[in-house]
């Protein structure tokens, strides 16, 4: 059924069809709507679920953690802030194996104090051992929720299903909302193969000694590193049922490029604008949007990246002292390669700032008037 | 006094683990009294059988056997809550000389 919805009711939407058994939340800006809707699902009985009211988001992350580990489909969502002080549960999520689904909304971090959207949020969690799904419409929001439970539980490693702020939580697009008969034949009810219960009793997250764990982490990394064919599988297996392929990247006339804008998030869709205007205007573009982002889809970019002279990665977010996030990880995948081409890092849109076509192509036109790239970051649009 | 034949648990491969960092037996193969620097004695002379050592022992390493307290050394770690607590003063704690 098409529904014209916001990006945050999305993600309600996506976890009322995946039929969550506990839900556990905090509400922040710019993230409420996501859990307001969900407990009036909850009041008015079309979601069959517990609504747990917490103090705080250390509280929601833990009690998602005691429902999935009591064998219970669980979901929260978050933001910045929120997630920010999730940390240490977000650890004991993943090391404890706990396939929670969390949306979090992209929102850039205090101080100053912030609403407005950028990704440091959600990629200073990155090795928490999270699998983080960055998207990109609302649709593919609510399709996102539902084949991220399927990875989740299938591996048992939580998933972040990740909006930008505003430019995606808050804005209405048209969505064909699932019917719930095909999401219960692609999605089967969560049973774990240990769980707590009296009828088989156990401590759960124990002292662990030196002789256990890093085979744990071991088995955390190895298991990750099944999650970009197991995403692509059950991402085809989405598109049999309803139409939409779910990938781990999303190229965009990368076929016959000379030149690539690597993005993420809503920032992609925009470059796809400008890859049309720069196509108009004689430039052979292409935009790479990456979805994925733990697992690192590296097979996936170096197949786009190889077919290219040049890529400008584009990040909306910083690591102080070195750079783009998404420029140091792409960076990392086609290092020592050869037939990859020279990579232009750049940095737009923190805190909110829009990122437009005319971005994009000063980027195109800063990254195609050099050989190599002649600085670590090259920023776009800041009042030097 | 509670049986000692628990054996510690090594699994030999990552594969074999629980996925899930669970417990998978338990724990009375450690012995936790090798931690204690000092150790309780009791003095029946003194002893009143009130079993508040008993109660208060927060491991619990007291037992109370034919109505006598006896401290379970295998897994006392030496707080001295039983001495603290003793209404009869008829438990001290002694430097372990090992």
């Amino acid at each position: 059924m098409k529904k014209v919805i916001m990006g945050n009711h999305a993600l309600s939407y996506g976890a009322k069809l995946s039929r969550a058994q506990v839900i556990s939340a905090y509400p922040i800006t710019p993230q409420t709507q996501v859990v307001e809707l969900l407990s009036e699902m909850c009041a008015d009985g079309s979601l069959d679920a517990q609504f747990i009211k917490v103090e705080s988001e250390h509280s929601a992350m833990a009690s998602c953690i005691g429902a999935s580990v009591a064998g219970a489909r669980a979901f929260t969502a978050t933001s910045s802030q929120g997630l920010a002080l999730m940390h240490e549960m977000l650890h004991w999520a993943a090391g404890g194996r706990h396939p929670i689904v969390m949306g979090d909304i992209n929102r850039s971090m205090a101080p100053g104090w912030s609403i407005w959207t950028d990704q440091n949020d959600t990629l200073s969690q990155r090795d928490t051992g999270w699998m983080q799904f960055y998207c990109a419409s609302n649709q593919e929001v609510v399709d996102t929720v539902i084949q991220a439970f399927k990875v989740a539980e299938t591996l048992m490693i939580p998933v972040m299903v990740i909006l930008d702020a505003f430019a995606l939580s808050h804005t209405y697009e048209v969505v064909d909302v699932p019917d719930q008969a095909l999401v219960d034949r692609y999605l089967p009810p969560f049973k774990p193969a240990i769980k707590l219960t009296p009828a088989d009793p156990r401590a759960f997250g124990g002292l662990t000694g030196a002789e256990h764990y890093m085979e744990l982490r071991y088995r955390l990394q190895t298991d990750m590193e099944k999650a970009p064919a197991l995403i692509e599988e059950t991402g085809r297996e989405y598109e049999k049922l309803f139409g939409r392929n779910l990938g781990l990247v999303d190229p965009y006339r990368c076929d016959d490029a000379d030149f690539i804008f690597v993005t993420s998030g809503t920032a992609g869709y925009t470059a796809r604008a400008a890859v049309d205007d720069l196509r108009a205007s004689g430039v052979k573009a292409g935009n790479l949007r990456i979805k994925v982002f733990r697992p690192f889809p590296f097979d996936r970019v170096r197949e786009v990246l190889a077919k290219v002279g040049k890529a400008a990665v584009v990040d909306r977010n910083c690591s102080y002292g070195a750079g783009g996030i998404f420029y140091q990880e792409v960076k990392s995948a086609v290092y020592g390669r050869p037939g990859m081409p020279a990579l232009f890092g750049y940095i737009a849109g923190l805190g909110g700032r829009d990122i437009t076509t005319d971005s994009f192509k000063e980027i195109a036109a800063d990254a195609l008037a050099k050989d190599r790239p002649e600085e670590e970051i090259v920023w776009i649009g800041v009042k030097k | 006094m509670r049986p000692k034949k628990a054996k510690k648990i090594v699994f030999k491969s990552a594969e074999e683990m629980p996925l899930m960092i669970c417990s998978v037996g338990d724990q009375t193969h450690n012995l936790t009294g090798a931690w204690r620097n000092i150790r309780p004695e009791i003095d029946r002379t003194n002893c009143i059988q009130c079993g508040i050592c008993w109660k208060f022992c927060p491991e619990p390493s007291i037992d109370v056997v034919d109505e006598w307290p006896v401290v379970d050394y295998d897994y006392c770690k030496g707080c001295g809550i039983c001495a603290e607590e003793c209404p009869q003063k008829c438990i001290v704690m002694v430097e372990e000389r090992k």
